[in-house]
C-alpha cells in the first residue's frame, strides 16, 4: 500500500487496468463528499420486487380512477386501452385462468395484441415508474397515495382487483400473488452476463453451403416511398446515388424552386458575413432584410443587388458605408438575391 | 493608426509591389498617363488570362475554372462550431415514420449508409429518449453513489473531471436495433434497419474506481442501479461484473463533451451491453443485492419467446455484422469494380473474422478487416467485388473472439420466433438487381 503511495505519478501514467484494486490513489479520498440522508431520500426513489423502497400510502380504484381521467386518460385513453399515443396498457383480455397460473396464455397468441398488463410480472414495476415518471408532461408531480390509487385503478381495468379495492403498502404482497403475469418471466438465457451461453449459432461453411437463396420477403413497390424519398435520405453524388422512389422528380423539383426562392437563405446570410450588420426585421448596422425586401421586390432589381452585394456601395440607406462581400460565393449570391427580390412573405 | 481613425480616414493597404519611387511620384504629383502604363504593366500577369477553349476529351470543370478557385474564400469562425459541408445535406438522422407516436419517446437512426470508418460523428450519433432530451447545467449536476456502500457519496461534475480518466472506443446498439424486421421485411435502407448503432471514443471514469471510493459491499453486491437526471429518470439494472470490469461514467464523447442528446454532462457507459443501460444524464449508481424489474425490464426490453415467456435482463448485444454500401436504397450506375464495405461488432470481445458472400450465403470468402481492432468496438471491413450486371445476393457474416459465428434468420428465428422484437443480430441479406438496384430482402 505504502508503496502505492509513493508511486503515484508513476501509477497514473501507466494505468492500463480497469478494474480498481483495494488501493485509491493518493487524495482521491477528498473528491465527493457524503451524502446527506434528505438528499438520499429525495432521490433514491426506487421500489424493487421485493418492495424494498416503498412508501407507505394508499389509493383505492374510485380515486385512481379520477386521477386517471384528469391527467392519464389523455395519452392512454379512459380505459388504458387506446392505441394513439402509446401502446394500449390493458385490453381487458386477461382471464381468471391467467391470474390463477400467473401466466397470461395469450402471449403465445400472435393475433392478440401486447399490452402492459400482459407483460409486467412485478406489482412494484407499475408504481415505480407512475411515481417516477408519469405523467408524462410533468413526471415527479403525484402523491404517494395518487399512485397507489392509480395502480389500484389500472388492476380494476385488467380485472386482477374489484371496483372497491384499496392498494396500500401493507396489501402490495398478496396483490403481487395475482399479477396475471407473475410466472411469465425467464431468466434462462446467456444474454444478462459477457460469458454467458448463446442460444443460437451460426454456420461456418463457406463453399457450396445448403443456404437458401429465394427471395421470400422484400419491400412492394407502393411501400418503397413510406420512409420518404430516398434519394434525398442518401449522398446524391458518388458510386451509390439513392432511389428516386417518390412520386413525379418534375414536380417536386418545381415545389423545391418554390419552397427555396421563400424561405430565408439563413445559411447564406451567415456564412457570408451579411448577418453581421443585417437583421431580419429592423436597422442594425445597415437596414433590414424586410426593408430591402419591400424596396427591391422584383427580378428587375436582381442585377442592381448582386452589384451591390459583390462590390459595395453607399449613400442608400444612410452614411454607414456598405463594404464588398467576398465572402459570398456565386451559389450563396444567387440564394440571397432570389430571396431579397422575391416578394413573398 | 489612431491619427488616421481620428481623422476618419481608411488607410490604403501599404503597396509593397510597387517601387517607393513610383509611389513618392504618384503621392506627390497623382497620375498621369506616363505613370498608368507603369500600373498597368505591374498588373500584366493577372491580365494575361484569356478565357480557355474546350476541347472534346477537355473536362470543363478543370479547363473553366471554378468560381471558388478564382475567389476569396470565406473567413475563420465563419462557422465558430464547424458544420459539414452543404453538399452532405443528405446526411442526416431521420425517423422512421409511424414506428412511435411522440417524438419524445422515439428514435432516430443514424446514416450509416454514408460514413466511413468505425467512429460514428457525435451529431450523427442515434437517438432514443423515453421522454425526451433536457439541456443540464453541468454546474448544478450531481452524481450520488449510494446503496450497499461504507460512505453514501455525492460528486460534482468538478470532482469527476479530477478523477484520474481513461478514454475507449465502444459500440453502442440499441437492444431494439433491427428489431423491426423479425417478422418481414419492413424498412428500405440500412439507415433504418440498423442504424441504432453508433462508435464513439467515450472519456469518463471506471465505475470500478467510484465504487472503491464509496466502498461497495464486495459481499453482498451483484448489480447497480443506474438512474437518469431526466424527467423519466430512466432506471435500468446493472450486472456487477460488467460494472467493475469496464463501465465508464462518461462525460466526453469523440474529443468533446457529451451533446445534450447523448446524455450531457453525464452518462452511464457499458461495454457490450444494449444501450438502454447506457443511462444518459445519470444522476445516481444505487449498489444493490438484487436486480430492481424497472419499466424498461418488465414491460419493454423483454424478448418474447414462441412459448409465450418474456427472457427478462436480456442485455449482452452478441456478435453481428451488415454491409452498408451498396446497400438498401442505393443504385449501383456502373459495372465494373466495387468496394463492398460494412461494420462487425460483438459485445462479448472483438471481431474475429468477417465473411463476405455475393450469392445469398451459398459461397463466402474473407473481407479485409481494419484496425486497430477493439473489444465492444465496431470494426470496418471490406471486400473487392467486380459487378457485371447480373443478380447478387449480399451478405456479411462475423465470428467473434469467443468463437460465436453470427447466425442466419432461418437459424434465429427457429429459436426465438419472431415477435421478440429485441436482439435481432441476423445476417442481413442487400438484393442487387440487374438494373443495379439495391433492396432490403429475406432468404428462405
Amino acid at each position: 500500500m505504502s508503496s502505492w503511495v509513493r508511486a503515484v505519478p508513476l501509477w497514473l501514467c501507466t494505468m492500463t487496468m480497469t478494474s480498481w484494486a483495494a488501493a485509491l490513489p493518493e487524495g482521491l479520498v477528498d473528491l465527493g463528499r457524503p451524502a446527506t440522508e434528505s438528499e438520499i431520500a429525495a432521490w433514491d426513489i426506487d421500489v424493487r420486487p421485493d418492495f424494498v423502497g416503498l412508501p407507505p400510502g394508499s389509493g383505492d380504484v374510485w380515486a385512481g380512477e379520477e386521477i386517471w381521467l384528469a391527467q392519464c386518460a389523455s395519452c392512454h385513453g379512459d380505459f388504458g386501452d387506446s392505441n394513439e399515443i402509446f401502446a394500449p396498457l390493458v385490453l381487458g383480455n386477461i382471464t381468471e385462468e391467467d391470474i390463477g397460473n400467473g401466466r397470461v396464455d395469450s402471449l403465445k397468441d400472435p393475433a392478440v395484441a401486447r399490452t402492459t398488463l400482459m407483460k409486467v410480472s412485478t406489482l412494484s414495476t407499475l408504481w415505480d415508474y407512475i411515481y417516477r415518471a408519469m405523467p408524462w408532461n410533468a413526471p415527479k408531480s403525484l402523491s404517494q397515495d395518487e399512485v397507489y390509487a392509480l395502480v389500484a385503478y389500472l388492476l380494476n381495468l385488467g380485472y386482477v382487483v374489484d371496483d372497491d379495492f384499496v392498494l396500500s403498502d401493507t396489501n402490495m404482497a398478496e396483490t403481487q400473488a395475482r399479477m396475471p403475469n407473475r410466472n411469465g418471466m425467464s431468466l434462462d438465457h446467456g444474454l444478462w452476463s459477457v460469458s454467458g451461453a448463446p442460444d443460437v449459432s451460426g454456420s461456418s461453411c463457406t463453399a457450396d453451403c445448403d443456404a437458401a437463396v429465394t427471395v421470400t420477403s422484400y419491400l412492394p413497390a407502393y411501400a418503397m416511398n413510406a420512409h420518404g424519398n430516398l434519394a434525398e435520405q442518401v449522398r446524391d453524388w458518388g458510386p451509390y446515388p439513392g432511389l428516386w422512389t417518390a412520386a413525379e422528380p418534375e414536380q417536386l423539383a418545381a415545389a423545391n424552386v418554390v419552397v427555396e426562392a421563400v424561405l430565408a437563405p439563413e445559411a447564406a446570410l451567415t456564412a457570408g458575413g451579411c448577418s453581421g450588420c443585417h437583421q431580419m426585421a429592423g436597422q442594425l448596422v445597415g437596414p433590414g432584410f424586410d426593408a430591402i425586401r419591400v424596396k427591391y421586390a422584383g427580378q428587375e432589381h436582381a442585377a442592381y443587388l448582386r452589384d451591390k452585394i459583390a462590390n459595395g456601395g453607399a449613400g442608400v440607406w444612410g452614411s454607414m458605408p456598405m463594404p464588398p462581400m467576398p465572402a459570398v460565393d456565386d451559389d450563396a449570391l444567387q440564394q440571397i438575391v432570389a430571396w431579397l427580390t422575391s416578394g413573398e412573405e | 493608426m489612431a491619427s488616421d481613425a481620428e481623422q476618419g480616414q481608411l488607410r490604403p493597404a501599404p503597396e509593397s509591389f510597387l517601387s517607393k519611387d513610383l509611389v513618392e511620384d504618384i503621392s506627390r504629383d497623382g497620375i498621369d498617363p506616363a505613370r498608368r502604363s507603369l500600373l498597368q504593366g505591374a498588373f500584366a500577369a493577372a491580365a494575361s488570362m484569356a478565357a480557355p477553349v474546350l476541347m472534346a476529351d477537355d473536362d470543363p470543370d478543370i479547363v473553366n475554372l471554378p468560381s471558388w478557385t478564382r475567389s476569396l474564400g470565406k473567413p475563420v469562425v465563419a462557422n465558430p462550431y464547424g458544420q459539414p459541408s452543404p453538399y452532405e445535406a443528405n446526411i442526416v438522422r431521420r425517423q422512421s415514420p409511424g414506428l412511435t407516436r411522440t417524438d419524445q419517446s422515439s428514435v432516430s437512426f443514424t446514416p450509416l449508409q454514408n460514413l466511413f470508418g468505425m467512429i460514428t460523428p457525435s451529431g450523427l450519433h442515434f437517438e432514443r429518449h423515453h421522454q425526451g432530451w433536457v439541456d443540464i447545467d453541468p454546474r448544478r449536476h450531481r452524481l450520488m453513489i449510494n446503496g450497499l456502500v461504507e460512505t453514501p457519496l455525492v460528486f460534482t461534475m468538478e470532482d469527476l473531471l479530477r478523477m484520474p480518466s481513461v478514454s475507449r472506443i465502444h459500440f453502442l446498439e440499441c437492444g431494439a436495433n433491427t428489431g423491426l424486421e423479425w417478422g418481414n421485411v419492413a424498412v428500405p435502407t440500412v439507415q433504418y434497419s440498423h442504424g441504432m448503432l453508433s462508435a464513439s471514443e467515450f472519456t469518463g471514469v471506471p465505475v470500478s474506481l467510484l465504487l472503491e471510493r464509496a466502498g461497495f459491499d464486495r459481499k453482498r453486491a451483484t448489480v447497480l442501479l443506474a438512474e437518469g437526471a431526466d424527467g423519466s429518470s430512466m432506471t435500468r439494472t446493472i450486472n456487477l461484473d460488467n460494472a467493475l470490469d469496464d463501465a465508464l461514467v462518461a462525460y466526453g464523447q469523440n474529443g468533446e463533451m457529451l451533446r445534450p442528446e447523448n446524455g450531457y454532462p453525464l452518462r452511464l457507459v457499458v461495454p457490450g451491453v444494449q444501450g438502454v443501460s447506457w443511462v444518459k444524464w445519470l444522476r445516481r449508481l444505487e449498489v444493490g443485492d438484487a436486480p430492481w424489474a424497472t419499466k424498461d425490464e418488465v414491460a419493454h426490453y423483454v424478448d418474447l419467446m414462441p412459448d409465450g415467456t418474456h427472457r427478462q435482463y436480456t442485455s449482452i448485444q452478441e456478435a453481428k455484422s451488415v454491409i452498408t454500401a451498396p446497400s438498401g436504397g442505393q443504385k449501383l450506375l456502373k459495372q465494373g469494380y466495387y468496394d463492398i464495405t460494412g461494420l462487425a461488432w460483438s459485445g462479448r470481445g472483438t471481431v474475429e473474422k468477417v465473411e463476405v458472400s455475393v450469392d445469398g450465403g451459398r459461397n463466402w470468402r474473407g473481407a479485409r478487416m481494419e484496425g486497430p481492432i477493439l473489444p465492444k468496438a465496431l470494426t470496418r471491413f471490406h471486400c473487392d467485388w467486380v459487378w457485371q450486371g447480373e443478380e447478387a445476393l449480399l451478405q456479411a457474416r462475423v465470428t467473434d473472439s469467443t468463437g460465436y459465428i453470427q447466425p442466419s434468420r432461418a437459424q434465429l428465428v427457429e429459436i426465438r420466433g419472431t415477435r421478440s422484437i429485441y436482439h435481432n443480430n441476423a445476417i442481413q441479406t442487400w438484393r442487387v438487381g440487374a438494373d443495379g438496384e439495391v433492396h432490403n430482402v429475406q432468404l428462405g
